[in-house]
Parts: structure tokens; sequence; C-alpha cells
């Protein structure tokens, strides 16, 4: 008789429960790239880095080596971690609003370098820790407190689309998922792991950057979240891979 | 290099001797007067098995070196003027992080872009600045090229001894010059030595986390005040470094560091030559500030000349501590010029006739 | 045949677990845990062991082990 177990990742379950909202998308994007790890057998190997963001509560939960660092440069540091650790899998797990907007720079340089990192960005449309203000993946008309009558492109542009920034660029790696349904977290996953393989065959910059959500900045209930994941941000952020060295 | 005499410029020094302390990883961005450091690695590291990034800007320079020292490698990476002021928030992570790192400022004039050649107008931001939060780093200030090489070794000992970022401050005339310089064997540091550092874990081992040692300390800042003081005293007692030429019975004591206290060596000689009892305090390091350099001055001192390419005359303050306000402090500022030692002798002169002006 | 750990502790009450369950055996019971969360209850007869619950849920409150 086959067993087939659903089950988080030993790593995980021995920490204490995450500090992440009811129905947080981190705690769901976070776990998918653990599994993705423990299933390649390099979980204990691996080191994630985290900036100051609600990223950084996984750090809590997760018993690997981490390492947290200022907001907007945790793709910076892991790129400085793998370039001493080769043999690690090393990760940068972070948001929109650090991974957009300060450290933008260091987002695309890192691509730029094809530095041999994988980088998972939560997009969640608001700067989440600080209190949902406006981020760069924000929609336009989205109210947030930073832009309680909504966001408008004169003043604040449009929102940004990392996958458009990146086309054409010589990087392993490029794709979008989302975790609204389990259908999209499974494809999600794929991507993920894609982009591990990649590092750990060393291809260079491979980015996830997956749609979840933020109910309690959203002000919406965690089913009400998801609904509007479907309904307006994949209309904005369409999924899929975008970049995939050597196949499209 | 089979032959380890050989006269090097500053700059490129400080990037050899790197190397040969094990630092197999650089990370920085152009700006003159330091821009060689960068330029001797982007092909010498190679040579020695490590990697030289130049990184799009500062700050990226000094978070790859956060990752690279949180993953226990010597790192290294350099700036001047108003990139080392883009640095800063990294810094306040580093010290809040307990990394050892070693970062280097080749001072120049003036604020906004000012200019290229050499000052001492960094001294503030590297002695009090550094980030917010109670910072403090310990910085050394090399006077020569040999220096600089033997600084760069105890700057990495200090940054592991006691998991804080070391600077490494000397103005753009000793970055550029070149002098006769004897190197270090080549040496290699183990990534692996440290128990702290990232590195993936074995089978049992719990994760380590590189992130505000506040948070691990009892009651968070209750117990990280009493660390971070500790700390700090313990780098306060104990790093204090300094030259002292001719101080216990000097009339009149100079104070200065970098290419100023090599002028007023020549001014000291010179001086004693015409019976003139000139003496110098020559700062090693300006964080922690050589307090103890001090004890020296004798009875006879009847000013101190602060000599100092600034145009505040940054020193001041410090000087004024160390002596507990009980000598009258003079100044020599040259802001972007080397100081003269004939200009350091006048003034000296002016001080013991009563004509010089008090600066504080 | 498939058993359902549900770990109380762990769940925030999200409730996303309850509209992934294709079998609907999801329920919110109205028990609060310690914290304050409205936990879930499963009917485990019905339980067909696909593991929608579990990867939908953000806390990994739920393991699910299924015997072919």
């Amino acid at each position: 008789m086959a067993t087939k177990e659903f089950k988080a990742p030993e790593m995980l379950r021995t920490g204490d429960p995450t500090g992440f909202c009811p129905g947080c998308g981190h705690g769901t994007v976070g776990r998918l790239g653990f599994e993705v790890l423990d299933e390649m057998g390099l979980l204990e190997k691996s080191i994630s880095v985290y900036d100051v963001a609600c990223d950084s509560l996984y750090m809590w939960a997760i018993d690997t080596d981490c390492v947290g660092t200022a907001h907007g440069r945790a793709i910076a540091t892991a790129a400085g971690v793998k370039r001493v650790r080769k043999d690690c899998p090393v990760w940068a797990y972070v948001g929109d609003g650090a991974s957009y907007s300060i450290g933008f720079q260091h987002t695309v340089w890192s691509a730029v370098r094809n530095e041999n990192i994988t980088v998972v960005i939560i997009n969640n449309g608001v700067f989440g820790m600080t209190g949902g203000q406006m981020a760069p993946t924000t929609l336009i008309g989205q109210k947030t407190t930073s832009s309680p009558a909504g966001r408008r492109a004169d003043v604040n542009g449009y929102p940004m689309d990392i996958t458009k920034i990146l086309t054409g660029q010589d990087i392993a790696y490029l794709a979008r998922g989302s975790i609204d349904t389990v259908a999209n977290i499974n494809k999600t996953k794929k991507y993920i792991r894609k982009a591990f393989e990649k590092q750990m065959n060393n291809e260079g910059f491979s980015l996830v950057e997956v749609l979840a959500p933020c109910p309690t900045n959203w002000g919406l209930s965690p089913h009400d979240s998801l609904e509007r994941i479907r309904n307006e941000v994949m209309e904005v952020f369409p999924l899929g891979e975008y970049i995939e060295r050597g196949v499209k | 290099m089979a032959d380890n005499e050989v006269i090097m410029k500053g700059n490129e020094a400080l990037a050899e001797a790197a190397i040969r302390s094990g630092c197999r990883f650089f990370s920085g961005y152009p700006i003159t007067p330091q821009t060689e450091i960068l330029e001797y690695m982007s092909w010498r590291m190679e040579e020695a098995g490590g990697e030289a990034i130049q990184t799009e800007d500062e700050l990226c320079g000094a978070y790859m070196l956060f990752g690279a020292a949180a993953a226990g490698a010597r790192a290294l990476s350099t700036s001047a003027g108003p990139g080392f002021s883009l640095y800063q928030e990294a810094i306040s992570y580093l010290v809040g992080s307990d990394l050892p790192a070693v970062l280097v400022d080749v001072s120049r004039i003036g604020n906004a872009l000012g200019d290229i050649s050499q000052s001492q107008g960094d001294y503030e931001l590297i002695r009090k600045g550094n980030g917010h939060g109670d910072t403090m780093v310990i910085a050394l200030t090399p006077a020569s090229v040999q220096e600089i090489v033997d600084d760069v070794q105890l700057a990495y000992e200090l940054a592991e001894k006691y998991l804080h970022p070391v600077i490494i401050l000397y103005d753009a005339a000793i970055g550029q010059m070149m002098e006769g310089v004897t190197l270090p064997e080549m040496s290699e540091h183990d990534i692996n030595k440290f128990d702290w550092s990232v590195k993936g874990v074995k089978k049992g081992e719990h994760g380590r986390k590189i992130t505000n040692v506040s948070y691990f300390c009892d009651d968070m800042y209750v117990g990280y005040e009493k660390y971070l003081r500790d700390k700090y005293q313990a780098i306060t007692d104990n790093e204090q470094r300094w030259e002292n030429v001719e101080v216990a019975d000097a009339e009149v004591v100079c104070v200065a560091y970098g290419i100023s206290s090599r002028v007023c060596k020549e001014a000291v000689r010179n001086a004693r030559a015409e019976g003139i009892k000139l003496g110098l305090i020559r700062l090693k390091t300006i964080t922690p500030f050589p307090v103890k350099a001090f004890e020296e001055i004798g009875p006879d001192c009847k000013g101190i000349e602060i000599v100092e390419m600034s145009i505040k005359g940054q020193m001041i303050d410090d000087v004024a501590l160390a002596t507990k306000c009980n000598i009258p402090l003079y100044g020599y500022l040259t802001s972007y010029l080397v100081p003269d030692s004939e200009k350091v002798i006048e003034v000296a002169k002016d001080i013991l006739a009563g004509k010089a002006e008090e600066v504080l | 045949m498939a058993q359902i750990i549900y770990d109380k502790t762990r769940c925030k009450g999200c409730h996303y677990c309850v509209d992934a369950c294709p079998k609907k055996i999801i329920t919110v019971s109205g028990e609060l845990n310690d914290k304050g969360y409205e936990v879930v209850e499963f009917d485990e007869s019905q339980c067909i062991g696909c593991g929608s619950c579990y990867t939908i849920c953000p806390d990994y409150a739920i393991t699910i082990i299924k015997e072919d």
C-alpha cells in the first residue's frame, strides 16, 4: 500500500506558528519555497535572506540559516552570500515594496549580472508591515493609506510590472504565479522548483513573483482577498513563465 | 609576487594587503580618489581565487559585503566622501548584527561634490556618524603606505575579535602617494571558522539567524543596552592607538593624523633644532579616540595645536575632552591644502608668544 | 481513506480550506482556539486525501496522510 503525505517540512514544523496575519499570502508562498528545497534534499544547506518587512517573520519559523538585512537590500545581500557560498542554495524572500522601489536597483542589477540566486517576490500591492501604504504594484484607483482617494497615474505612475522591465534580460528564469487557488499554488510551486533547479545548475538569476493576498491592509476577508486577486490583480499582472533561457 | 619589497601606491597597497590578509570578496563602486582599489581588485582578486564585483552603487557594495560577512568571509568595500555617506545605514546594520567587516574611506575635500584632492573633513562622519542608533565603529588612521598595509591585517583581526565593522580612514594624499612597502606573505582565511556564520546546517544543528543582535538579548533592549555598552567599553579600553613624538617636555603639542601628522613630524624635528619644544600626538585610531596619549603631556605645555585639513576643526571637541579642557587649544586648519611644516612652527611660536587665538 | 491531522494551535481561522475542499467536508466550527481564532472541523470519514486543504493553508495547520 502506498502512502502519500501532505505535510510541511520537518524544519518548519519544529518552529513556532508564524507571525503572519490570518490569510496572509506569505504563509503559503514561503512554505512552497521550503517544500521545494526539502524535496530537492537542499533545505538544510539553504540560506534564506529577508529584509525588514513581513517576509522576515519566516526567519523565526524555519530552522535553517537565515540572514536579515536592511529594507530593500535583501537581493544584494543574497548575492553577496552566494558569491562566497556557491555550494549553498541561496534565496531572497522579499516583498514587492522593497524590491520595486528602494531596492529596485538591486533587483535589476542582480539580473544584469545574472547573479546565481533565486528571488521570490510577494506581489500584494501594498507595503504591508508599515500599515498598508501604496506600493509600486498598487493598482490604479486602489485605496491605500498613502493613496486614500485611490492611486492616480499622473501623481504616482502606473503599477510596476517586473516582467516588462526584465524583458530581454539574459537571465535564467522569470515567472509569475498566484496562490488564489490550489491549482495556481501547484503551478507556482513548479515555477519555484524550476528556479532552484536552475540555480543549482549554475544558470544564473531566477525570479518568481507571486500574487498574494494581504487581507489586513486590503480591508477584505481572506475569502474576498482571493476573489480580488482573481478578478482585479491578475488582469494587470498576468501569470505565466516569461523567461526561460534556452526555451523562451 | 615573489618579492615582497615593492614600491606601491597607497590605494593599490590597500587592495594587495587585503588579499594577502585572506580577503576573497570585494564589492565597490568607482569614486575618486579611491577608484584604484576597485581597478586593482578587478584583475588581482581573480588571480587570488576570489571575486571582485563592481556594483551599481555604494549601497549594493555595502550590502553584498554584509552578505559575504554574514557567510563568514573576509570582505571589503571601499569608497570616498559622498560615497561613504551612502554607507551609513549599512554600517548601522553591521554594528547591529555583530558582523565583522572592513570598509575604507579615502577622504576628499568638501561637502556636496566638493573636489577630489585630499582633506580630513570626514573625521566627524567616521568618529560620530556611522548610521542611526548608538553606533560606534573602530577607525584606524594610517599615515603611510606601509601603515595602510599593516592596518588592513589589524582591521580584520579587530573586526573578528569584536564582531564589529572597522573603518580604515586615510586622505587622498596617502591614497595616491607611492612609497616603498614590505608586503606580508599571502594568507588564506577559513570561511568556516566561525560557528555563528551562515553556511547551511548539519543534521541536528539549529539554524543561525544573522539579524539584530538585540532580538536575542534578555528583554531585548534591556539586555542589549548592557551588551553594547560593554562592547564599546572594551573597545575604548583596549584599542586606543597612538604615537607620541617628544610630548613629555613639549611646550606646544601638535595633534594630527594622516598626512598632517607627517608634516608635523617634520615640524617637530625642525622646531627642536631651533630650540622650540614642539611635540606631536599622532592619532592612529580616531575611534576609540586615544585619550591615553594625552596623559604624557607635561606641566610645561602651554597649548595644543590642532593640525587638520578641515574647515570646521573637527578634532577640537575630542581634544578638549581628552585634556578635560585644561589646556588652551589652537588650530591650524587648512581644508584642502596639505599643511606646511614651517607654518606649523609659526603657529607654535604664536602660541608661545600669546598671539594666537584659541579655537574654543 | 485518509487521515487528517489538524493542529488547531497553528490555525488562524482564515477558512481558505473550507472553500478549497472539493468534497465540502470542512466547516467552520464556531469554536475558538487559544489565540481567539475560529477554527474549523473535518468530517474525516469523507476525506479523499486530495491535500487541497494542506495546499491552500498558509499556516500548515493541516497534515493529510493518504493510504492508497
